[in-house]
């Protein structure tokens, strides 16, 4: 059941100009990244092996080039996921899943689910591209991929929910991409601060979308950054539920 | 609403037919009353209920950049059709609406009417017990409405139909049963039979020169009661197996009364809907009250609105 929303959904997006011109746009962008970073470590390569415990391959082109991803996906994925709910209820076709014996439950998480697919199809086959050249530290690889998969993750969830207020899909695109855009600056505050930083800069700083990537990008797995991008991610299915839900018993 | 029957739900615009429809179909929540479908709550266990329910909204839910198979085996598979009855399902489907030729041709280029066929299609394809048709005729050429009428009578064959419409001849062409609705409450639930009973003519229009004294009149053999009009002419009910009309005639010439008009008055379906809508209208009135208050006396058996 899930599968299916999930698949449509999915199906939808390659059948739309939009997906295909962000898949190209993107694409385009992360190879150029991708090009700078090989050549930034062409040239720092003869000295690497005089330098001890000198970063590898991985940390020089995997690892700033997932985390430079991440800017550009924040642009990106409130452009995809806007029209999730949104454009269902303009075309008044929500009234067919609602009429259909599915649950809110698994509307929302399929339509989550599709657009992940959309997101990992995009963002893994870059990094996996470095093997046909050389050996990879799978271990930070694995942590920063998946600090990258959370991070998409919360975003998309965040993004489903937004077009799950309004009809129009310019403006769920305009309030996610403001929203993640404040959470992902929200440490600048804790930083200028300097060492002055109070526990309300904590606060913000733990708040911040960002600092939980950068540990995992390092390769340092912390099970609170984990914690925090599914609590943020369940957070938000559980919010568009739960707003789908109100929207029946509105008058 | 019993098996089989297709009940045309009525109403002037903005009485809340399409708000009961949206009710029925899941896409709202009651504030109050319950909606039953094979006697399980729509709102206590949602899924059970849903898998009997299909439902064809004002505007068809199309996904217009998917095709007409693509379309159909999505709503198989959200309706919990089995992987192996799904083709089986389609096909029926589209062959009981006419789509085995459009099968492969994106929903978005398809006339008005293919459109609300798919929609049609959409709603039946897991043999549900009711159908919920919210205005399935509108904006189709006369030619459309036929077929689509037709598939109407052809899917009450094996479901439950219900017909939400303005239009009257399509109510009295294709539904066994009539419920008329106004501004949120149920005003008249008859049968198609009982109906034509109702507007076959009861009354007589007469005008005569010289009036004789109302008794007299009253006296003819099958007048019920004379009432006398403002312009002057006289009102006969009569009772429906005997009709008074050559008495009347007879009586007439006999004693002079210089009969001028006679006309039997025939009542629409029309007219039962003005009269039982604007009656409302004018004098919202408790359901309970009087109903020889109204101009249509028998029709106006106001009963506080009960879903399905």
């Amino acid at each position: 059941m899930i599968f299916a929303i999930a698949g449509r959904e999915l199906r939808s997006l390659f059948l739309s100009p939009l997906a295909w011109s962000i898949l190209a746009v993107v694409q385009l962008i992360f190879a150029y990244m991708y090009l700078a970073q090989i050549d930034f470590f062409i040239q720092v390569q003869p000295r690497l092996p005089l330098l001890p415990g000198a970063p590898g391959m991985t940390e020089i082109i995997a690892v700033p080039l997932l985390g430079n991803a991440a800017m550009v996906l924040l642009l990106v994925v409130p452009l995809i996921t806007m029209r999730l709910i949104s454009d269902e209820r303009r075309n008044q076709t929500l009234s067919l899943l609602l009429a259909a014996p599915i649950s809110m439950r698994s509307i929302v998480v399929g339509k989550f689910l599709g657009v992940m697919t959309f997101l990992l199809l995009m963002i893994l086959m870059m990094p996996l591209a470095l093997l046909l050249g050389g050996t990879l530290d799978f271990g930070v690889l694995a942590a920063a991929s998946l600090g990258l998969l959370l991070l998409l993750a919360s975003f998309a969830a965040l993004g489903l929910f937004m077009s799950s207020l309004t009809a129009q899909p310019t403006i769920a695109a305009v309030s996610t991409f403001g929203v993640l855009l404040l959470l992902w600056i929200l440490d600048w505050a804790g930083n200028n601060a300097g060492s002055n930083a109070g526990p309300g800069n904590d606060v913000l700083a733990y708040l911040s979308i960002l600092r939980h990537y950068e540990a995992l990008l390092k390769g340092v797995f912390n099970s609170a950054d984990l914690i925090y991008y599914l609590l943020f991610i369940v957070m938000f299915l559980v919010l568009t539920v739960r707003r789908l839900d109100a929207e029946r018993t509105q008058h | 609403m019993r098996r089989g029957e297709v009940l045309g739900f009525l109403g002037p615009n903005g009485a809340g037919k399409s708000t009961t429809m949206r009710i029925i179909g899941g896409s709202l929540a009651p504030n109050a009353g319950r909606v039953l479908i094979n006697g399980i709550d729509i709102l206590d266990q949602p899924t059970q209920a849903k898998a009997e329910l299909g439902y064809l909204p004002e505007t068809p839910p199309l996904y217009r950049d998917l095709t007409v198979d693509e379309y159909l085996a999505y709503c198989a598979r959200i309706n919990r059709i089995a992987r192996a009855q799904r083709r089986g399902a389609i096909d029926s489907a589209k062959e009981r609406c006419g789509l085995s030729d459009v099968g492969r041709r994106l929903i978005a280029n398809l006339s008005k009417g293919f459109q609300q066929r798919v929609g049609i299609a959409q709603a039946i394809i897991h043999s549900p017990a009711v159908v919920l048709l919210d205005e399935p005729t509108v904006g189709l050429d006369p030619i459309q409405i036929r077929e689509i009428r037709s598939l109407i009578r052809e899917v009450a064959n094996e479901h439950s139909v219900v017909l939400s419409t303005h239009i009257l001849p399509e109510v009295q062409s294709v539904c066994d049963r009539v419920q008329i609705i106004n501004r949120g409450r149920l005003v008249l639930n008859e049968t198609i039979g009982e109906m034509r009973a109702k507007l076959q003519a009861t009354t007589l229009l007469v005008a005569l020169r010289t009036v004789p004294p109302l008794t007299e009149l009253e006296s003819i053999n099958g007048v019920q009661s004379v009432e006398s009009l403002e312009d002057g002419r006289l009102r006969i009910a009569y009772d429906t197996h005997n009709d008074p009309s050559d008495a009347i005639v007879e009586q007439a010439v006999a004693n002079g009364w210089g009969l001028h008009e006679l006309t039997p008055e025939r009542m629409t379906l029309e007219q039962v809907f003005v009269d039982i809508t604007c009656a409302d209208t004018h004098q919202p009135q408790d359901p309970d009250s009087n109903p020889n208050s109204s101009p249509s006396p028998n029709l106006n058996r106001a009963q506080a609105g009960e879903a399905a």
